[in-house]
């Protein structure tokens, strides 16, 4: 089986891919990235938790024009995976406002970036129509 | 209790394109036309603030030698797109701690064919080996992977986010925000574009980042401005046309984007401009109601929707029933952005937040021309720094007047 690598360390790989969040353990705010202190209420402590793989676009864009090496069209949108926001592509649907539209409800969804020169393949994720 | 601030003199230069001029050059135009303006000279102030996003460190320093050299407190500022903005609070600060009694803020972007802001990030298409890196351990550009980095998508979904959550948003209505900020600035002779657009060419032309087509975003230009601000017990001491000419900054307010359970994914530009719209009434002691003209944050025309609701100018939700009423326009009951808009007048990005002041100054001494909006007594001008930053201040005619 060929290794795989995640496109960012919150997307988490396996039989059931999903991403994860680390939550304050006070408040509940959730980030992907590390934090030294919780943005909403200060507190120092965090836990992993895994983020809700079904969710619904809340906003989107289809971008057309980006800058070199970036390939278009895409559609960037942020889900509201029932109460965690996330942003990322919506994938597995053709990028026109006939095919996409608010409120629609998506699943996250796996893709490969392709493999290195050590045969290690990078996964990326985005989100299609549930 | 502190002393009033008065804007005494204020100029932006001609915004497009300066290929003879360098930044240095503009800032110093602008801060020169700013001191006539106000009757003093370099001698007379007592602090200098300035900022240029995209330029190196020291423009402040570098207008001194360029205007005069005192030896005064500088204070280079960056903030994004509220650097303007930030420049001019941080003089007035500097006046309200008793510091001094007389500022200069400049501010200064030299931005002519710059593309796409925000975009990017990290290339590393061609990869051999697959390495974590940075703060999401990414092992390759995520701009174009996971949503975008660059400002017309991000503020298209702002306008979207609006629409999902109240209705009504569709690319048209978006295009007509539009097309009346460019119907706006045919007035303007210090815009960047000057033409009129049909709806039809709007809806038509390049597309961007869905629903924002390229006439629907800021355009990249070149451009400076500077404001000369008094305190109020200074301005007493000056000559009568220099107290008739004199704005009051009845509020200044910056403010920074509080946690809210989004803003890590899609940046909240609603919550801090609802903060300082806020306290920048409550300082003013006037309401939306009383507003004579605003010129608002349109660096999309999606953003600007959401403002017209978070600066409370309509009812919570009804931004869209608000525009479609004709309220906006130069003819309406709030006029917003008659310079044309960053849409059109144009976006040098630190400029901008003193520009937007210039032009509701312009208004209330009544010196603007064929765009005088009659008999206006208070504007408000606003800016928005992605990050974020948030810049209002409300001005009001002088009592001399």
């Amino acid at each position: 089986m060929t290794a795989q690598i995640p496109l960012v360390d919150y997307l988490v790989l396996g039989d059931a891919p999903h991403l994860q969040a680390n939550e304050c353990t006070s408040c509940g705010a959730r980030y992907f990235d590390r934090r030294n202190a919780c943005a909403g209420c200060f507190g120092t402590e965090f836990r992993k938790v895994d983020v809700p793989t079904e969710g619904e676009v809340r906003a989107f864009t289809i971008v057309t024009f980006a800058a070199p090496g970036v390939p278009v069209p895409f559609v960037a949108a942020v889900v509201d995976c029932n109460g965690t926001s996330v942003r990322g592509n919506l994938i597995n649907v053709d990028p026109d406002p006939e095919h996409v539209s608010l409120g629609m409800k998506v699943r996250l969804a796996t893709y490969s970036l392709g493999l290195d020169d050590n045969g290690v393949e990078a996964v990326g994720f985005g989100f299609e129509p549930a | 209790m502190a002393d009033d601030i008065y804007i005494l003199g204020i100029k932006m230069t001609k915004f497009g394109k300066h290929p003879d001029k360098d930044t240095v050059d503009l800032a110093s135009e602008a801060a020169m036309a700013a001191l006539a303006d106000g009757g003093v000279t370099m001698k007379d102030m007592g602090v200098l603030a300035a900022g240029c996003l995209m330029g190196g460190g020291g423009i402040g320093q570098q207008i001194q030698k360029q205007i005069g050299q005192t030896g005064i407190p500088v204070f280079n500022v960056s903030n994004a797109c509220a650097t303007g903005a930030t420049a001019l609070r941080t003089a007035i600060m500097a006046i309200k701690a008793g510091e001094c009694d007389m500022g200069l803020a400049v501010g200064v972007e030299k931005l002519a064919g710059a593309g796409l802001l925000g975009a990017g990030g990290r290339a590393k298409s061609d990869k051999k080996e697959w390495t974590p890196s940075g703060r999401y351990g990414a092992v390759t550009g995520t701009d174009g992977r996971i949503g975008t980095d660059a400002m017309p998508g991000t503020f298209a979904q702002v306008g979207m986010e609006y629409g999902h959550k109240y209705g009504g948003a569709s690319f048209e209505l978006f295009a007509k925000i539009s097309e009346k900020n460019h119907a706006h600035s045919t007035l303007n002779p210090l815009a960047a574009y000057t033409k009129r657009m049909t709806l039809e060419e709007i809806m038509n032309d390049v597309m961007i980042a869905y629903p924002n087509t390229r006439s629907m975003c800021s355009a990249n230009c070149d451009g400076a401005a500077a404001a000369v601000v008094v305190s109020g017990s200074k301005l007493k001491t000056m000559s009568l046309e220099q107290q008739r000419r004199a704005i009051k900054v009845s509020a200044s307010v910056l403010t920074s984007d509080p946690w809210q359970e989004a803003c890590q994914v899609l940046p909240d530009v609603n919550t801090l401009t609802k903060v300082a719209a806020k306290q920048a009434y409550e300082q003013a002691g006037v309401g939306p109601e009383d507003l004579d003209l605003v010129e608002l944050h349109d660096c999309f025309a999606t953003a600007e929707l959401v403002h017209y609701d978070n600066l409370g100018l309509c009812e919570e939700g009804g931004a869209v029933d608000f525009f479609n009423s004709g309220a906006t326009w130069r003819d309406g009951r709030t006029p917003v952005n008659v310079s044309g808009g960053l849409e059109s007048k144009g976006h040098p990005i630190a400029a901008t937040g003193i520009a937007n002041i210039w032009e509701v100054c312009h208004h209330l001494r009544g010196e603007a021309g064929d765009r005088q909006i009659e008999g206006a007594k208070v504007g408000l001008a606003h800016v928005i720094g992605l990050g974020s930053a948030c810049g209002i201040h409300i001005l009001e005619k002088s009592a001399l007047g």
